[in-house]
Order: structure tokens, then sequence, then C-alpha cells
């Protein structure tokens, strides 16, 4: 193993041992999309009714929400356990040490891929187990799970990004209604042709979340539809991308070191 | 040129906060090796931030050090590979344990994997946590988080070691403790150990060298017999059976030299101009007034009568770092009817 | 009966204070019901269109009953969270000590949650009725939509102040927030109960939300309104109540 593998994997095993011992900050991030998940099927169930609505399960319709819902819990709990790293001083250890900063974001984000394929496993199940039948099969589900990984990644970076910049918990949590605000102007709960509103259609069209969502939603209820997961692949390793860069340079700012 | 080859050497270092003060404001000095550095000051003197100016951490305004002999701002490197550093908030991971906190630093400080899980069992039964390294460090106290840091820092057998107060908020026996531990680092293994501390009495005892720093200056130097025999006069203590004759207590003694500082709030403090030889006049001055005392004492001059005489100020008085501390409003009980 | 108003006037001032001065709480308890009621509103009105959806005035108005009373309910549930934060603060422990009467530091907290819910109220309105929300009601059914709302934020009030002056601690949020949730949430948010299917029919038609969201609802459209629903409010008020002076009885024993 290089130096640099070494540095990474002990940093992805802390990240991890860290997340699994306060269950109480991975908890949520399964069972909130889940509530979230019973009600709004139950809620809305009906909607299937709507003339030219696209399946006739609401729940297959909705099971997307909690992969991109869990990514945004792993992004609040990435960018808190930075700012706290920072806070400490953590981070002034590791940068004594010969580790290259960039360790430290590839460890954490290690472990959120680990965080990220556990629970998108558990909503798989779940859906199964409550009668989702994935259009795109066994095949299908895999791609789900890389595409869920990759929006976790995407996002945890931005985590990692504000976390490594403010170095306070609060501002980080204090985002939490951004993101949130971007997951419902989007086509979660209604497919955008059915979205009346115009403004609301309009929003929903140019919100990257939408097309994220509209990805995993083909593979459950469409099969293999090319142009919707090019669109959600294609944003997403964008996202990645970007975020990466971002949450990089974020720790390169803070490994001040001469 | 040996001794700037090793050890660490300081030439006129600055460094300014933004909007802050000058935290470090033209600091030379000069540490042997195996010789243990106190630098010694108190709140907000810029003990920090020269420690993390040596250890790489922040790059100084001006002015140049080496640390073993690498310019600390140009081969920061090679500085870090040969220093160990345990800064002063020991930032350690509450949720690992003792162990796992081993494990990642000998990973990151790259020691050959064979050699990574004796090392840092041997650190850890150095420093008494062999028995409590698989409790995560949450539970730890103040003092075992210290000696886990130390033990952090000595990972990689640096040549170097910084300790950026180690012993605050330590008992007594605690203490005691990491100085011997410190002590036997530079004495058996040579390793060169800049201390920073609040703790006169640290200095004294563990340092062969003491620099004093004041408001980002270092106002004395040199070893700690030397910084008081520069003083040379010893103090006499004298605490008056009824307070209210301090006055007259300080109008007797002042005949006898200028004012010191006490640790005793209630006790009136003399510079004695000439020695104990001075002392049957004292009591008899203070008999012929007829003042009476709870307690004499005369000791020989401390560090803190030499920042006294170099500062003006008592050490004790001092946070420099002059942080106000406001009021929580939602505590006043004043909108509270009776 | 004039030292009770003291203590509560002390009190209500206090926490309004704090609500209109700290932005972090002050934005988002303004921003969120505001949000929920477009975001549903703009997304979901396709829903109009499912045949047996017989709401008269528009989706927009339909969705503005549940905004109505989960922001009065959550109002109040903030008002309780302040509680906790004054018993972790000790602030509260001083105010036991100096009041003689001590159910007016509650309803100093149950005028603050008023006054919270009143400043959203009036946001909500605004906003309803620049995207064209249609009114159907007279101003006899918005008395009785307002008094409504009223009573569901001082209910929320006691609820949260029950828990509050039992676990005396700010962790104590989550298990504030979690049962309000969730209780408005197995309501017929979305559409009528009529049009709800399965296990989350079912558990609507027993929630006690159901009646008082279809009282809105019916008052917000000048439907003929169902007034028993009057009669759930005022029982769960008192038996709350109840649970809120007890938890008080509690922090005394305990010492503030
Ligand atoms: N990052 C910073 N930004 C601005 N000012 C700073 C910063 N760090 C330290 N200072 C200021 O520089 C001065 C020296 O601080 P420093 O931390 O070096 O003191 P210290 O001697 O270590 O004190 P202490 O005993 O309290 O640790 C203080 O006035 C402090 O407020
Ligand atoms: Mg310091």
């Amino acid at each position: 193993m290089s130096a640099t593998s070494t540095q990474v994997g002990e940093l992805a095993r802390r990240s991890l041992v860290r997340t699994l011992r306060q269950p109480a900050s991975i908890i949520p991030s399964l069972l909130f999309p889940l509530v979230f998940l019973a009600l709004n099927s139950g809620g809305l169930g009906s909607a299937t009714r709507i003339p030219d609505f696209p399946t006739d399960s609401y729940l297959a319709f909705f099971i997307a929400a909690p992969f991109v819902q869990a990514a945004l819990f792993a992004t609040m709990g990435a960018g808190t356990d930075v700012a706290k790293d920072v806070q400490t001083g953590f981070v002034s250890r590791l940068a004594l040490t010969p580790t290259r900063g960039n360790a430290l974001l590839f460890g954490q984000l290690a472990g959120v891929l680990a965080v990220s394929l556990f629970s998108s496993l558990t909503f798989l199940v779940v859906g199964l187990v409550a009668g989702v039948t994935f259009e795109s099969g066994l095949p299908g589900m895999v791609v789900i799970m890389v595409l869920a990984t990759l929006i976790g990644i995407a996002l945890s970076s931005i985590g990692v990004m504000l976390g490594m910049r403010s170095g306070s918990g609060e501002a980080v949590q204090g985002m939490f209604p951004l993101f949130f605000v971007f997951l419902f102007l989007s086509s979660l709960t209604m497919p955008r042709p059915l979205i009346e509103q115009d403004w609301f259609r309009t929003i929903a069209t140019y919100n990257p979340v939408s097309y994220l969502l509209e990805a995993i939603r083909s593979l459950v209820i469409t099969g293999w539809d090319g142009r919707a997961l090019a669109l959600g692949f294609g944003i997403a390793i964008a996202l990645v991308a970007v975020s990466v860069f971002g949450a990089s340079r974020a720790v390169r700012m803070r490994w001040t070191r001469t | 040129m040996t001794d700037t080859n090793l050890g660490i050497a300081v030439h006129e270092l600055h460094k300014q906060f933004k909007d802050g003060p000058k935290a470090v404001d033209g600091i030379s000095l000069a540490v042997a090796p195996g010789e243990i550095y106190g630098f010694l000051g108190p709140n907000g003197a810029g003990k920090s931030t020269t420690v993390h100016i040596l250890t790489t951490l922040l790059r100084p305004d001006g002015g140049y050090a080496t640390v073993q002999g690498y310019d600390v701002v140009k081969q920061g490197a090679q500085v870090r590979a040969s220093i160990g550093a345990a800064l002063q908030e020991a930032a350690l991971d509450p949720m690992l344990t003792g162990r796992e906190h081993m494990r990642l630093q000998t990973a990151l400080q790259g020691l050959p994997r064979s050699t990574r899980r004796p090392r840092g069992n041997e650190l850890l039964e150095r420093v008494g946590l062999i028995d409590a390294a698989d409790r995560r460090v949450g539970s730890y106290s103040g003092g075992m988080k210290r000696r886990l840091d130390l033990a952090l820092a000595l990972v990689h057998e640096p040549r170097v070691l910084f300790l950026d107060e180690p012993t605050t908020g330590l008992d007594p026996q605690s203490r005691s403790d990491l100085w011997r531990e410190v002590s036997r680092l530079a004495r058996e293994d040579g390793v060169t150990v800049f201390l920073t501390t609040q703790y006169l009495e640290e200095a004294d005892v563990l340092a062969d060298h003491v620099g004093i720093i004041s408001r980002g200056r270092i106002v004395a130097e040199g070893t700690p017999e030397a910084l008081k025999a520069e003083i040379g006069r010893p103090t006499l203590e004298v605490v008056p059976v009824d307070p209210a004759d301090r006055q007259r207590f300080a109008d007797v003694l002042a005949r006898f030299g200028p004012a010191a500082s006490s640790a005793k709030p209630s006790a009136v403090a003399v510079l004695l101009e000439d020695g104990a030889d001075a002392l049957a006049s004292v009591i008899r001055g203070i008999d012929a007034d007829s003042l009476r005392m709870d307690s004499f004492q005369v000791h020989k001059p401390t560090l803190d009568d030499v920042f006294l005489a170099k500062t003006g100020e008592s050490f004790a008085q001092g946070d420099q770092g002059a942080s106000a501390s406001s009021e929580d409003e939602s505590l006043q009980p004043a909108e509270a009817p009776a | 009966m004039r030292r009770f108003l003291d203590v509560t006037g002390a009190v209500a001032w206090r926490t309004i204070h704090h609500f209109l001065t700290q932005p972090s709480i002050l934005v988002p308890s303004l921003l969120f019901p505001l949000f929920f009621f477009t975001a549903f509103s703009g997304a979901l009105s396709g829903v109009e269109a499912i045949p047996g959806f017989d709401f008269p005035s528009g989706y927009a108005a339909f969705q503005f009953a549940f905004v109505m009373l989960q922001a009065s309910a959550f109002g109040g549930v903030f008002a309780g969270f302040s509680i906790a934060a004054d018993f972790e603060s000790g602030f509260t422990r001083r105010l036991m000590l100096a009041s003689p009467d001590r159910r007016g530091i509650l309803a100093g907290y149950a005028v603050a949650a008023l006054f919270r819910a009143v400043v959203v109220w009036v946001m909500l309105i605004v906003v309803a009725l620049l995207v064209g929300m249609q009114i159907d009601g007279g101003a006899l059914d918005l008395v009785g939509l307002y008094t409504l709302a009223a009573l569901v934020n001082v209910t929320g009030l006691l609820f949260s102040a029950g828990v509050a002056t039992r676990l005396r601690t700010m962790q104590a949020g989550p298990a504030m927030q979690m049962p309000v949730f969730l209780l408005l949430f197995l309501a017929p948010v979305y559409m009528p109960l009529e049009l709800l299917e399965g296990w989350i029919h079912t558990a609507a038609r027993l929630n006690p939300m159901t009646p008082l969201l279809e009282l809105s609802r019916d008052f917000i459209s000048g439907q003929p309104a169902d007034l028993w629903a009057y009669a759930v409010v005022l029982t769960m008020f008192a038996v709350l109540a109840l649970w809120a002076l007890t938890g008080l009885r509690r922090a005394e024993r305990a010492g503030g």
C-alpha cells in the first residue's frame, strides 16, 4: 500500500468509526426519509389518479426521494464533523504529519460512501418489501445505488467545504434549510408535466435536483430511459467535480503550513 | 554554526494578526540541542503564536527561525519531520479510543506497518495509558488527555518537542508526572524541548533556560538562577493581624526597599534592599509602631519578582489578550418582578 | 391577580424580545410556513383534477388551512422550546424563586406563543392574497378560523411546556416536535379524507387533528361548519393544560 492510500484508508476508517459511534447522527438519516416516504406515499396515494400520472403506485413514484434526502443528511454530518475537527485543532494535528490535505477529504468521503451504500441498500429493501416493482430489475437497482452514492459524495463535499471554511457546526446546520428548499422546489412530489402552476414548473425545470430524482425514478417506474439517466448522471458527475474541487480548496486553506 | 544547525534559533520574529494585536513583536532566542527551554508568559503574551510559527502552522510576517537547522518557512516539510508537537488544545477526537488515536498517528506519520502497533503500545505504556487504551478519549481526564497528546507527539521519535502549556489545568500529581517525563526525554534521549507555561514554578523547576515573554516581546532571558540572581534581593512578606493595618505596615516596610508583589492578597511585601541583614531593623521598626503580625516570611527572589521588575506588572494580574467578557443579557434577573 | 399579570408580562416580553431580536429564530419561523404554503400549493394543485376532489375554493385555499394550523401548532411548540432553553440557562430557576404564582410563567409563554402565531398569520394572509388565493368564507367564518388557530397554538404550547418542564433541557426539542409533526402529517394534508386510502385513511380518521383541519377548510371556503371540532380542541386544551401544570409542579419540586 502506498503512503497516500494508507492515509486515506486510516482517515476513512476514522470517519466511519466516528459516525457509527454516534447513532444519533446516523439513525435520523435513515429514519426521517423513511417516515417522509410513508407519510407522503400515504397522503398522496390518490395522486396517481390524476390523468397522465406515469405510474399507478405513488410509493414507486416517491421512492426516489429518500436517496436524495439521505445524501442531505450525510452532507450535514460530514460538514459538522469537519467543522469539529477545525475547532478542536484536529486538523492542525493532521497538518503536522506528512499527510496531504486531500487525504482528509477523501477519507471523509470514503466514510460517506460506506454509509451511503448502506442507506441506499436499506431504501431498496424497504421498497421491495413494500411492494415496489423496479422496472429496470436488479441491474437497475445497482445503477440506483451508484447514482445515489455519487449524489452523496457531491453533496457531502459541499458539506466538507462549508465545515472547513466556517469551522462552525452551527454554520453548517444553518445551511440545511437552503438544501431543503432545493429539494422541495423540484419534481419531488409531482412529475414536472403535471405541475400546473407555471412558476413552480419553471423553477423545478431549472433545479438540478429534479433531474437527480427523475433519473432514479425512471429506473423504478419506466425501465431504461437513456435521456433521464444521461441527465441524472451528467448532473451528478458535474456536481461531484465542482464540489470536490471546492472542498479540496477549502481543505488547502485550513491546511496552513509552510 | 553548530549552534544554529541544531536546536532552535529564532531571529527577530514578527507576527501581526489582521485587526489584532502585534502578537509576536521581534522575538529572538536560541535553544541548544537537548535543552529544555521554558517560554513563560501570562495569557495573551504571544506564546502560542510563537509555537505556531515554529511548528510551521503559521507564517511569520518578518524575521526567520530554524528548527533542527531547517528554515520554518522554506523547509516546512523537513521541520515537521523532525518535530513533535502537543498544542494548547489537546486536539483529540472524543469518539476514538487512545489506541485508535495511536493507530491513526503512527500510520499518518508513515511508520512501517509492522512497527506501528509495538511503537504505539510502547508509548501508551510509557505515559501510563496502556490500561485505558481501549477507552474512548471522551471519558479521559484532563491529565490523561495531555499524556496521550504527548505520546502522540513522540510517535516518530522527533528530535525537537514543542509543548504548549502542557500542564495547564492539571492537578499537582499529574503535573509532576509530566515534568518527570519531559525531563527524562531531554536528559536521556537528548530531545530539545520548547515548553510554554504560565506557571513560574514550572519554568523554574523544569527549564534549563527561561525566556519571559510579555506583549509579544522577550523581557528577560537566562537560566532561572541567573535571572533570580539579577534581582538579587530577597522578598519579605508580612501578613498583618488586622487588615486595616496594611497601610501602616507598608509605611514601615517602605524604609527598607521598594514594594514587591505577593501571591497572598492579605500580605504586604517588600524587596529588601540590604538583603537579610535588614531583618533585625525591620522587626524593630514594626515593634516600635506596636503593629501585630500574623506571619513574617523571607523568601529568595522568584521568577515572579523577575517579571515584576522587568514589566512593572505582577505576573498574576495578567490577561494581555484583553478579552472583555460580555454579560449574558438573558441571565439578568432584572426583568423578573420581585 | 396583579402579580400574576406582572409575571406574565415579564415572561412574555422577554420571550417576544428574544424572538424579534434573533434573526436565526425569527427568519425560519416566518419563512417555513410561507415556504410550505407556496411549495405545497405550487407543486400539487394538479390534485384538483382527481375525481372526487370537491373542495370549492381551489387548492391554494385547501393548503392554506393546513399551513395555518401547522404554523400555529409549531409556534406553540417553539415557545415551549424557549422554556427548555430557559431551564438550561438557569433563567427559569430565578424566575420561579421570584414569582409568587408560577402559573403566571406559563401564561407568559402562552402570550409569547400567540404573538408569534399572529406574526406568521399576517405574513401568510398577505402572501396568500398576493398569489390570488380564493377566500369564500365570510367575516364570521374567519373569526372562527383564527379562533381555532389560536386554540391550536396554545394547545401546542401546553404540550411542549409539559415536555419542557419534565425534561428541562434543550435536548427535548425532538420530543416536542416529533409528536406534533406526526399528528399534523397523519391528517388529510394533501387531499380530503375521502381520497385517502389504506392505513393512512385509518390513521387520519382517528387523528384528532383531522376534524380541526376539516373545520378550518370549511371556514375558509364558507361551507357550513361542523362546530363540534371545537369540542375536540377544547378537550385537548384541557388535558394538555393539566399536563403542563403538573409538569410545572414537578419542575418546582426539582428546584427549577
Ligand atoms: N488567530 C488570531 N487572530 C487574531 N488575534 C489572535 C489570533 N491568535 C491569537 N491572537 C491574539 O494574539 C495575542 C497572542 O495570543 P497567543 O495565543 O499567542 O497568546 P498565549 O501567550 O498563547 O496566551 P494563552 O496563555 O492564553 O494561551 C493575543 O492578544 C491574542 O488575542
Ligand atoms: Mg496559548
